[in-house]
């Protein structure tokens, strides 16, 4: 028995790449949620506009780079992340112009402007491809560890190791600042509360005399910097790849409607569910359980639920067990 | 119609009349479909060795060599099986340099070589199955199976002293067969496969993947997969988590991107792709030059050798009648005998006129095992200061 070791896999190869991946999400699940609460539609343009907002810092990562710009141990792709969330605001504001702001003045029903966003998504998906080009692009530099495996054995004379990424530590970190400031902004600032009541009845807040357009403005320019940041967070923790965000498009709304759709709380807790089950379910248990079982019971399989090739399948099922018996969300979001 | 059949029945009989000297060959590859970028390469460096022969004047008491081309599509096996068809009855080809794809190969060779009895050499069909196929000796292959590498990685693991591995492999034919054959050659020589778990290409997050694999245990991971999609990525995991430091890299794996991506991480890996450090290969890449093709194309050179081993074996056996000249094949191919490389086919026809024994080497150093398919020639490639060099051939 060695409880110590058990944890200490556990938390290399199941807590650590949860929690990073679950940050991850859950900024992207806000975007969504944000969307839907306030402009009541399933935006599939989501991936693709954190690509883009993700695309712009890579470029002036780059541009940095090559000036000799550095940020010390930390990556410059943060340095450039206002430049990309800028840069991103301004592709939603001219999206919302020129296409999302004629469908609004139609009044046309949500499942049209689902439609409508998967006709930006498929434009954006263009433009990005096009200006960057569909390879893995490398915009990481700076420190690669926060603490190395090495280092880490070297240090407690363990036999497991534990690696913390710096990209995984920016992450998690830039997630809770983020969050906290939205938390701030909805709940405090006399924009985030005419947000939140345009929201919740949009005829009463019409009423009191809530301007809707800059309220949807408002709304977007969030919404690009969610992404953007989103977007960058997984670029650097992963690759930066367009049709990876594509690809994330499933596992962001996974999140959002199991946390309840329109909910920022649980938005965030549905990424966290979700990344965790996609990670916990596919692990296999064996090297955790031989470490924290006595000798006698400790297995000889694998100890895997499933394989990793149902990674996917995971947050779906999970979707489906909470649309059944949850329909509004583990939060209380409104029912899809 | 009517008449243009007639015409076409009266051209063909002139043209049988014209030429009854000659000796027609086969070309099937799909010239059209997923590999018809590589086929023009390949149909060129068959043409090559048979115009070769019929120069020399030495075939057959000085008959030239006809190549007739057949589209075998690549995917359409029956499309693939009735230009086959029109091949063997209406050309009357004398054997078959094809086909391409393993697909249509069997389609090929079940459908039209065996009921006809016709000799068929395919330069590139690599999946394992056409191993065990019946083929009343009719069937050979210069490339080697897929189930060949899985061969050789239990060969050098052994010869390191590895006994546990683990393997991940990319989620498509190529990567199942291939840790498929892995695993089994590893078992069958004793040592232990802990985990065999797939990986998808183009996703940005291996972890969980290789928490599996890391957690199943091993002493070296084999990345059956592609070194400019997940194969990259899941090493990369691999090593942030410590999970594996050492990896082994077969065909897919090994490029220059690895030096790039992880450098000096790699120390200590290993691996193994096609390559062979025979003279023949570059002997045919300057003779396909001359010829107006590239001869490093993929399949080409194992085309040249197809079709040369066709020929030689005729004029071993002295007919170009499939029964009489089948069981010459891998004679010609294999050891003792005079070494034979590209451009020296008119010597060779030379040496068996005099009845002497010749090992036909070729463009890809062939020998041929088992049931007539290429043994196929890996370099060893080894890590060592942040890049990868060749160590040794197998």
């Amino acid at each position: 028995m060695d409880l110590l070791n058990a944890f200490v896999a556990l938390a290399n190869f199941v807590l650590i790449p949860a929690t990073a991946y679950g940050a991850q999400l859950a900024l992207g699940a806000l975007g969504v949620t944000l969307i839907y609460g306030i402009l009541r539609f399933s935006n599939f343009a989501h991936g693709d506009t954190m690509a883009f907002g993700a695309m712009i810092t890579v470029l002036f990562t780059w541009w940095f780079q090559s000036m000799g710009i550095s940020f010390g141990p930390l990556p410059t792709a943060l340095l450039a992340l206002p430049f990309g969330i800028l840069g991103c605001i301004g592709l939603v504001l001219l999206t919302d112009r020129v296409v999302y702001r004629f469908y609004r003045a139609q009044k046309a029903k949500p499942v049209i402007l689902v439609i409508v966003s998967m006709g930006v998504m498929f434009v954006m998906n263009g433009l990005t491809r096009f200006i960057i080009g569909p390879d893995d692009q490398r915009f990481a530099d700076g420190e690669r560890f926060i603490v190395s495996v090495r280092s880490f054995k070297e240090m407690t004379g363990l036999s497991e190791g534990l690696a913390i990424r710096t990209t995984q530590g920016i992450t998690v970190v830039t997630a809770i600042v983020v969050v906290a400031a939205l938390f701030w902004f909805l709940n405090r600032t006399r924009t985030g509360k005419s947000m939140r009541a345009y929201s919740d009845n949009e005829d009463l807040a019409l009423l009191s005399g809530i301007n809707p357009e800059r309220v949807v403005m408002v709304t977007w320019v969030i919404v690009a910097t969610l992404a953007t940041v989103a977007g960058v967070l997984y670029g650097l923790d992963k690759t930066f790849k367009p049709f990876v965000y594509f690809q994330l498009l499933l596992p962001i709304f996974a999140a959002a409607i199991v946390g309840g759709l329109g909910n920022p709380l649980g938005a965030i807790a549905g990424g966290f569910v979700i990344a965790f089950s996609e990670v916990t379910v596919t692990y296999a248990w064996k090297k955790v359980l031989v470490y924290a079982l006595p000798e006698p019971l400790e297995p000889d399989g694998l100890v895997q639920l499933l394989s990793t090739d149902y990674k996917f399948a995971v947050s779906f099922v999970i979707l489906l067990i909470v649309l059944i018996f949850k329909p509004t969300g583990l939060f209380k979001g409104q029912s899809v | 119609m009517k008449k243009f059949l007639m015409a076409t029945a009266a051209s063909a009989l002139m043209a049988g009349g014209a030429f009854a000297d000659d000796v027609k060959i086969g070309i099937i590859l799909g010239f059209t479909g997923p590999l018809e970028s590589i086929t023009p390469a390949m149909a060129a460096g068959a043409e090559l060795a048979m115009k070769e022969v019929s120069d020399s004047g030495k075939f057959m008491g000085g008959s030239a060599v006809v190549p007739v081309r057949g589209d075998s599509t690549c995917i359409d096996a029956a499309a693939a099986t009735s230009a086959a068809e029109r091949l063997v009855t209406s050309d009357g080809v004398a054997g078959i340099m094809g086909a391409d794809c393993s697909g249509v190969t069997g389609a090929i060779l079940q459908n039209v070589a065996r009921p006809n009895g016709i000799v068929m050499v395919s330069p590139s069909a690599t999946s394992p199955g056409l191993s065990t196929a019946e083929d009343d000796g009719l069937f050979f292959r210069t490339a080697p199976s897929d189930a060949r590498q899985g061969v050789i990685v239990t060969n050098i693991l052994q010869d390191r002293g590895f006994k546990e591995i683990a393997i991940t492999y990319t989620n498509n034919d190529y990567g199942k067969g291939l840790a498929d054959a892995i695993q089994t050659e590893f078992e069958a020589a004793g040592g232990t496969v802990t985990i065999v778990s797939a990986h998808e290409d183009g996703k940005a997050d291996y972890s969980a993947e290789v928490g599996a694999l890391a957690s199943a245990g091993g002493e070296v991971l084999v990345v059956a997969g592609y070194v400019d999609q997940g194969g990259s990525g899941v090493v990369r995991s691999a090593l942030d988590t410590g999970a594996f430091d050492t990896f082994y890299f077969p065909d897919g794996m090994v490029g220059a991107k690895l030096n790039e991506n992880f450098g000096a991480e790699l120390n200590g890996s290993f691996g193994a792709y096609p390559g062979t450090d025979s003279t023949g290969a570059a002997t045919f890449v300057g003779m396909a030059e001359g010829a107006g093709f590239d001869g490093t194309s993929a399949f080409a050179p194992e085309s040249y050798d197809a079709a040369a081993l066709i020929m030689m074996a005729m004029a071993k056996a002295g007919s170009t009648a499939s029964a009489d000249y089948k069981d010459h094949i891998m004679d010609l191919a294999n050891a003792p005998g005079e070494q034979i490389f590209p451009g020296e086919l008119g010597k060779a026809l030379d040496l068996i006129a005099a009845g002497t024994e010749i090992d036909y080497v070729g463009a890809t150093a062939v020998e041929l095992v088992g049931a007539g398919e290429s043994a196929g020639n890996y370099q060893e490639i080894e890590f060592a200061d942040g890049v990868y060099s060749t160590i040794g051939y197998r």
